[in-house]
């Protein structure tokens, strides 16, 4: 029988990765997600997998790392916080350009700046539309559980050497600090050096005497040239919006109106749900899963079932550009949400519907 | 004698390493890169490590070292070549993995990562080609510019005042507990590039034997950034850069 664990979001993150076969998680401290890295020193999973855990100088050299354990075909991790990730966006440009694997998580705190230490959703664009210089996107996955912190620790890595590309996860505090029942992936082994040649030949493993060398980089002098990379990076992009777009529905069959939320906010919308329906509004909630690619179709599909929707998020309104854009006018797109570090509630979300949209 | 005879096995004194590429350099005549790249090429060579090598290239003018050396690379963002260098080391611990970093990568923009990744005593070799300059960018300040030097950013010399001190990261470097080795060489002379090439290779042997991180830096000329020809600065740096950053062991442990 498989057994139900009761853990915090960041720890089944630290759990998962050891049993998915990670082989480097590179980090630096931050709050909401320190558990993570601690979690993983606790574990010392040097002594059973083989994994090297290191606490790094700061993110700036943590992505770093990431990008020296990736273009050896290494299983590279790291996680931060909202201010971390900011770090980080020089090094996953790179990355992203380089077309190197790897996962990092970021549990999104209140900001600007410093900001709070409470959680927010205001990173969305940053973390969907590239984050960083040049044209390139992230897989970005949304978990709304701790299950899915354990699921999509998994998803992403899998994702990650499917596309050869960098892979997000973008919760927050409160999913990473809460605790819930897991059942945690089983444990598979890290990839050997021969599988890692063999799978990908790109590899900077050391050069044998029948190969050229191998390069990582993400230069190119010639505009020429990379034009060609940027338009193999944006087909590669095309497919994963063909392919990978995951979201799940909640009442949405016989629904008038629609909710559009993800992560933890997607839950407290799902009490909403419940509560609208007991008054007699026939709402649904619509989660994406994931952020990029966005479920553009399928919120387009809804635009012509529904009357209105209601986008909620922990920000100022980032996602709800995105639902506007594939809804394109047919019916009307609100937004509620609260910033700083402020969770609303399933009352004020109600309210909200009532306010604007249901009239 | 013929031609034959004279070329034969017996006779040779001197072959380009194979691990040097024919590739033509885009370095300028005079550059002191191409004379560390040949002895880096060579020692690996004679180590017989080809195909046991990782080697971060660094943002500058070396940004294209993996154009000219048969070897894997990565090539880091500015400043980050020991942020590679520790994580590849870990996770192939037998594998030499070494950096090859300018004076604005490692000096300036990549301070943390140098300091960072010594203190820990990665077991890494760090070459560290110091001219005092920005080549690439257009022979702008860098950390290492001598006070009263001319440079783009500082036309009429830099003083202390506007733009700071040189800063001698070397030294710094040979105070960590993580350095087992740190050198100070140059390669203008015959003589002296043959004492680079011994510190490179004990640089290489010390990270394989698990001793701690290794600094070898090469005090250089950028005679295209310094506007002299490349001869003049020779004589230029022995003037003036040897007295500011003298030759020599500053760690051997």
């Amino acid at each position: 029988m498989e057994e139900v664990r009761l853990m915090k979001g960041n720890e089944a993150i630290a759990h998962a990765a050891i049993r998915c076969g990670c082989d480097g998680y590179f980090g630096y401290p931050i709050t909401p997600q320190s558990e993570i890295m601690e979690t993983l020193m606790e574990l010392e999973p040097w002594n059973t997998t083989g994994m090297v855990v290191l606490q790094a100088e700061s993110e700036t050299s943590s992505i770093n790392m990431v990008y020296g354990g990736a273009g050896c075909g290494k299983k590279s991790m790291t996680s931060s916080s909202s201010p971390g990730i900011s770090l980080m966006q020089e090094g996953l440009s790179y990355i992203a350009c380089a077309e190197l694997p790897c996962l990092i998580v970021n549990v999104m705190r209140g900001g600007p700046g410093l900001g709070t230490i409470q959680p927010s959703q205001a990173d969305y664009y940053q973390s969907v539309k590239g984050g960083g210089h040049g044209d390139y996107k992230l897989i970005t996955l949304a978990p709304g559980s701790v299950q899915e912190m354990a699921d999509h620790t998994v998803m992403a890595f899998d994702l990650a050497f499917k596309y050869l590309t960098p892979v997000l996860i973008l919760a927050d505090g409160i999913i990473g600090q809460m605790m819930e029942k897991v059942v945690l992936p089983p444990f598979q082994p890290r990839m050997t050096e021969a599988e890692i040649r063999e799978k990908y030949p790109w590899a900077t493993l050391g050069k044998p005497a029948n190969r050229k060398p191998n390069v990582i980089t993400s230069l190119s002098l010639q505009a020429e040239e990379m034009e060609t990379i940027n338009l193999r990076l944006q087909s590669k992009y095309r497919k994963i919006e063909e392919n990978e777009v995951l979201l799940e529905e909640f009442s949405c069959e016989d629904a008038e109106y629609l909710i559009i939320a993800f992560g933890i906010t997607a839950r407290i919308c799902q009490k909403t749900v419940e509560m609208a329906r007991a008054e007699g509004i026939k709402v649904g909630l619509l989660r994406p899963i994931t952020l990029f690619p966005f479920p553009t179709k399928e919120i387009s599909h809804y635009a012509d079932k529904v009357k209105g929707m209601l986008t909620v998020e922990m920000s100022a309104g980032q996602m709800v550009d995105d639902v506007r854009l594939a809804v394109n006018g047919r019916i009307p797109v609100e937004f509620y949400g609260r910033m700083g570090g402020i969770v609303p509630s399933p009352d004020e979300v109600l309210k909200a519907l009532k306010d604007k949209i249901v009239k | 004698m013929t031609t034959n005879e004279i070329i034969s096995p017996e006779n040779l004194v001197y072959t380009k390493t194979k691990v040097m590429n024919d590739t033509p350099m885009h370095y300028c005549p005079g550059c002191s890169h191409g004379v560390v790249h040949k002895l880096i090429a060579e020692i690996i060579e004679e180590m017989d490590f080809q195909e046991k090598t990782i080697a971060i290239a660094p943002v500058g003018c070396a940004v294209f070292a993996y154009k000219y050396l048969d070897i894997d690379w990565q090539q880091a963002a500015h400043g980050r070549a020991p942020a590679l260098a520790t994580a590849i080391k870990r996770l192939l611990p037998d594998r030499l993995v070494f950096t090859y970093q300018g004076d604005g990568d490692l000096a300036a923009i990549g301070t943390a990562e140098t300091i960072h990744a010594a203190n820990r005593g990665e077991n890494i070799a760090i070459i560290f080609i110091n001219n005092g300059i920005y080549g690439m960018t257009g022979g702008q300040m860098a950390p290492t510019t001598l006070v009263g030097m001319k440079s783009a950013t500082t036309p009429n010399g830099r003083t202390v005042g506007l733009n700071g001190n040189p800063l001698d990261i070397t030294k710094l470097l040979a105070q960590l507990d993580g350095t087992c080795y740190v050198t100070r060489q140059s390669v203008h002379t015959v003589a002296s590039v043959r004492k680079t090439k011994k510190a490179i290779r004990q640089a290489f042997e010390n990270s394989m034997d698990g001793k701690g991180t290794s600094v070898v830096e090469v005090v250089s000329t950028c005679n295209s950034g310094w506007k002299l020809s490349p001869a003049a600065s020779n004589d230029w740096m022995v003037e003036n850069m040897f007295p500011a950053y003298p030759l020599g062991d500053l760690k051997n442990e």
